[in-house]
């Protein structure tokens, strides 16, 4: 028990004491002292020319060094792409050239068939307008003698219709030409 | 170390003595100087071990140099600009000696330098030494104008200007004084607690709970050290490249 108390009132007392005690930190009696700072000094300068010198600048080799391959791959991956980026312009103008003249080729196709086609048109149509006049002509021809064989039979059966009613025959000369007249009165001469 | 008889010996810790046997006593050389090389070494061996791979693909170690070095980098080239790599080295070095110090003094048995005020007053003079040297040479007379605040009347002058050189003096007292007072204040708490884990512990049965909850405290305690530890020496050096900032570009 009484240890306790002993501990609580050291503990009160503690700021205190140590004031009363005095700080080590403040002994500026001991040699130690100012034997620590001056050991500091060389101990702190060694430690900053062995960083400046040697240390840091080996950690910038290896950042530098990471840096520089990164810039390099960097670099390699630009070159690639633009080559991949002119190789695919090439490949759409070669695709552009062939779309082009295919066009071309079909349109020229198209057009000599046209022509083609045409021209055969042309030589039927005259083929078929020959053989229309030819036709013509024979019906022309087949009419012209048709209307002659119905003259002479008119003129025959004018003839004998005169002859069997009059009972004499008539003159040929003027039977041809009461049926002439009668024909150029219808229109059929 | 703790509840020698019945007081509580928190200040203890921080008494130098010599290290290294007698060649260590014949130059004065204290545990302090032995924990600075250890930490001066650590840093450099950091950095050596990590660039050694030298993989495009870094492996743990190397990604822990790669970053710290990335990372003092970015922090000088944002505060100060592009002038700030000529400090870099500088910066570097004082915020892994001061963490590393920090980060050793957590450790059992080890000692804490930054626990000194002699030790942060020797690197908050350096700092200010440099930073005053760097803005003479970079402005020379026209440095003192950083004294004078810009678009102040007249007379409030002779009330400003002395203000203004107390707080530009401060800022040694500022950048000391926090660093020794983070590590001092921390380690004399680890102390106390751990010397009540003793005492409640050996009072009796009644008091293992206290001592418990003290054990529990010390534990989140040393969590804490650590982030004081990496805290502090992040504003050391942050601050260090304020001020290095105010020397190359005034104001």
């Amino acid at each position: 028990m009484r240890r306790i108390a002993v501990a609580a009132v050291t503990l009160l007392a503690l700021p205190t004491a140590a004031l009363a005690a005095g700080m080590p930190q403040l002994d500026f009696k001991n040699p130690l002292m100012i034997s620590q700072v001056v050991w500091l000094v060389i101990i702190f300068s060694f430690l900053y020319v062995l960083l400046a010198r040697w240390a840091l600048p080996k950690v910038a080799g290896v950042l530098e060094a990471r840096a520089t391959s990164i810039a390099a791959d960097l670099d390699l991956a630009r070159d690639a792409k633009a080559k991949s980026d002119a190789a695919v312009a090439a490949m759409n103008e070669a695709t552009r050239k062939a779309h082009a003249a295919a066009q071309a080729e079909i349109a020229a196709a198209v057009e000599r068939s046209k022509e083609n086609a045409a021209a055969q048109t042309a030589e039927l149509n005259a083929r078929l307008e020959a053989q229309l006049a030819a036709a013509e002509a024979r019906i022309g021809a087949a009419r012209a003698g048709a209307m002659q064989a119905l003259r002479e039979v008119a003129t025959d059966t004018a003839d004998v219709v005169v002859t069997r009613l009059t009972g004499r025959a008539p003159g040929r000369a003027a039977l041809d030409q009461a049926v002439a007249a009668v024909l150029a009165a219808r229109g059929q001469a | 170390m703790a509840a020698e008889g019945h007081a509580i010996d928190a200040l203890g810790q921080f008494q130098l003595h010599t290290a290294g046997s007698f060649i260590g006593a014949a130059v004065n050389f204290t545990q302090a100087n032995l924990m600075m090389v250890l930490a001066a070494g650590l840093t450099l061996a950091m950095l050596h071990f990590g660039a050694r791979p030298k993989a495009v693909v870094p492996g743990r170690l190397q990604a822990l140099a790669e970053l710290s070095y990335t990372f003092i980098h970015d922090m000088c080239t944002d505060q100060i600009g592009e002038a700030g790599k000529r400090f870099f080295p500088l910066v570097f070095a004082l915020f892994f000696f001061i963490l590393f110090g920090n980060m050793i003094g957590v450790w059992p048995y080890a000692f804490t330098f930054t626990s000194h005020i002699a030790t942060t007053l020797a690197l908050a003079t350096l700092v200010m030494v440099l930073t005053t040297a760097v803005a003479l040479r970079l402005h020379g007379w026209k440095f003192f104008s950083y004294f004078v605040p810009a678009g102040v009347p007249k007379l409030l002058l002779p009330l400003l200007v002395p203000i203004e050189i107390l707080s530009y003096l401060s800022r040694l007292i500022s950048l000391s004084v926090r660093l020794f007072a983070n590590m001092m204040a921390g380690h004399v708490m680890l102390e106390v607690f751990g010397a009540f884990i003793v005492m409640l512990g050996t009072a009796g049965v009644i008091f293992w709970a206290p001592a418990g909850l003290s054990f529990a405290v010390n534990v989140a305690l040393i969590g804490f050290e650590f982030l004081v530890a990496v805290l502090q020496a992040y504003v050391f050096a942050v601050l260090t490249c304020i001020y290095l900032h105010d020397a190359v570009h005034l104001h």
